[in-house]
């Protein structure tokens, strides 16, 4: 067997510091002093003390955490149960409910903000934290009832049927027999739907009300009105953040 | 589930599929709720017409879908085609070397160059933007890095255009062209590629007569997975684009947000949605007649 030639080293090397250089510069000059943020002078923690002052930020990423903890709690009890009931449908009605719930993933995400802000604006449902978390709901439900249907179909499905028949509840069967079982993929999703929704802007953009703002938006409104490096402490505190949790999302699914 | 007798069959399979039928209720309830209703909501405002003062005044008309046809609306729609185009082409020619360079690995590194692809992937997209904004802008690091080299003198125009708009994009994209072209390579024998070699083919016949018959589903995949996300982007040609470079993301937010014109923004969502549905059914066709189930994503 031959060995790739130069020219797929190289374009294949180009292709992963096309993909990590600009983060690496971006973290890079977080630990600048200087103001005019392109030019290096030295190095710095200046920019995180900043950060860890800058009371507007404090209060979005309290937001986004209430956001992504609430909508993560719905969308697992929602979830949940509804991976359970497809994986015991059979035939034509399986396949259209598959379709309706998978279809917020293939919506073009500024279609579903839209969509979302002309509903609540029609039922007059004021926009607050509240109608966030319920779209980021809405666009995670699917990604929680992929992940927890792809562990049901691994697994035996005689172990359920076994707890039955030794005369187990259908509640017992759950909670002594199923859960256990899927416990992982559904941490593993649920922690994927967090980390989703700490990062949403577009759906966000949208339905958020006024005093709403979540860290995505009040980062998005900082680029918007100016550059400072407090941006790359940030971004450099959102990278390792999210890098952190899908390394635990990945572990949860590997057990 | 097939070998059981008869008479257990029968004991629980009733009560089990109203079981189902019961946990797929609030699920189902809270889709239809918030997503296919105001879907459905969307679908009414765009034969709606236009208040006065913003807002949506129930009367019956086709002008929203009439007024589609604005050579303006035509030029960003063309516009959007073309940069999701563009970026779909260049993560294929950039993704397939780097997915075939990983495929070839010995099956440890493999793992690893995946989860680097992965990273990016995850890292919030507005502060990929960002790093772009921070690299092109005028002051930016790249015309700082060119102007101490004395390479140029006055800093370049680099970012607000469509090249910005498109190296941004196809850096948001990449990883998801190159996981499923992996996935595809990956699965081919390499003996194929072998026989290949010793029959004398070059890169190129190795290329176009072997990997991309084997590897078409994957192809295919990758590219659906790239341009659908392109043509819907917002945010890569709001915060690289700026006025001059708008994509049907940015028309619709402008609409809703900024004109307030509702049932226009309605009937262009519903385009581009159509838009974005057509290529998904293309690629299912494609996909099926190497048979199986391909869910999700």
């Amino acid at each position: 067997m031959r060995g790739p030639g130069i020219w797929l080293r190289g374009i294949s090397g180009f292709g992963l510091a096309f993909l990590y250089l600009p983060i690496v510069v971006l973290v890079v000059f977080s630990f600048n002093a200087s103001r005019l943020s392109a030019v290096w002078q030295e190095f710095s923690w200046h920019w995180y003390g900043v950060l860890w002052h800058d009371e507007a930020l404090l209060a979005a990423t309290a937001n986004s955490l209430w956001v992504a903890a609430l909508s993560t709690g719905l969308v697992v009890l929602l979830g949940l149960p509804a991976a359970m009931g497809l994986e015991r449908l059979r035939g034509r009605g399986r396949r259209s409910l598959e379709t309706i719930f998978l279809l917020p993933l293939v919506l073009p995400e500024v279609m579903m903000g839209v969509a979302l802000l002309l509903f609540f604006v029609m039922i007059r449902w004021p926009l607050s934290l509240a109608t966030v978390v319920i779209g980021h709901a809405a666009f995670n439900l699917p990604v929680i009832i992929v992940m927890v249907r792809a562990r049901l179909q691994k697994l035996d499905p005689r172990l359920e049927e076994a707890a039955r028949d030794l005369g187990a509840s259908a509640w017992q069967t759950f909670h002594r027999v199923t859960w256990p079982l899927v416990r992982p993929a559904v941490l593993g999703a649920a922690l994927l739907a967090f980390t989703i929704s700490l990062d949403d802007f577009i759906v966000t953009f949208f339905v958020a009300g006024p005093g709403s703002t979540t860290l995505p938006l009040r980062v998005y409104s900082m680029i918007k009105s100016g550059l400072s490096p407090e941006i790359n402490a940030l971004s450099s505190v959102l990278v390792l953040s999210s890098m952190g949790l899908v390394g635990l999302s990945l572990l949860f699914q590997r057990r | 589930m097939n070998q059981r007798p008869p008479s257990v069959e029968s004991a629980t399979a009733p009560r089990s599929r109203f079981a189902g039928c019961g946990l797929l209720v609030p699920g189902l309830l809270w889709t239809t709720l918030f997503c296919l209703l105001p879907m459905v909501v969307v679908l009414a405002v765009s034969f709606a017409t236009r208040g006065t003062y913003g807002g949506v005044l129930w009367e019956f008309s086709l002008d929203n879908y009439r007024d589609l046809l604005h050579p303006l609306y035509g030029r960003i729609f063309g516009q959007s085609l073309l940069l999701a185009g563009m970026t779909t082409g260049l993560c294929l020619a950039m993704g397939f070397p780097l997915a075939y360079y990983i495929a070839r690995m010995p099956p440890r590194r493999q793992a690893l160059w995946l989860i680097f692809i992965m990273i990016p992937f995850w890292t919030n997209f507005l502060v990929r933007t960002y790093a772009w904004i921070f690299i092109l802008r005028t002051e930016g690091l790249l015309n700082t890095v060119l102007i101490q080299l004395h390479l140029i003198s006055t800093p370049l125009d680099l970012l607000y255009s469509n090249e910005a708009v498109l190296v941004g994009l196809v850096y948001g994209y990449l990883p998801f062209m190159v996981l499923p072209l992996y996935a595809a390579i990956e699965r081919v024998d390499p003996a194929l590629i072998e026989a290949a070699w010793d029959l004398y083919a070059d890169r190129w016949s190795l290329f176009h007569r072997v990997l991309v018959p084997l590897t078409k589903p994957g192809i295919i995949a990758g590219c659906v997975l790239v341009f659908i996300p392109s043509l819907g982007s917002f945010l890569t040609p709001d915060l690289l684009g700026g006025a001059r470079s708008m994509m049907v993301g940015n028309l619709i937010q402008h609409e809703y947000l900024v004109a307030r014109d509702w049932p226009l923004g309605s009937a262009l969502s519903l385009v581009l949605m159509l838009m974005v549905m057509g290529s998904l059914l293309w690629y299912l066709k494609a996909q099926e007649p190497p048979a199986g189930e391909r869910g999700g994503q």
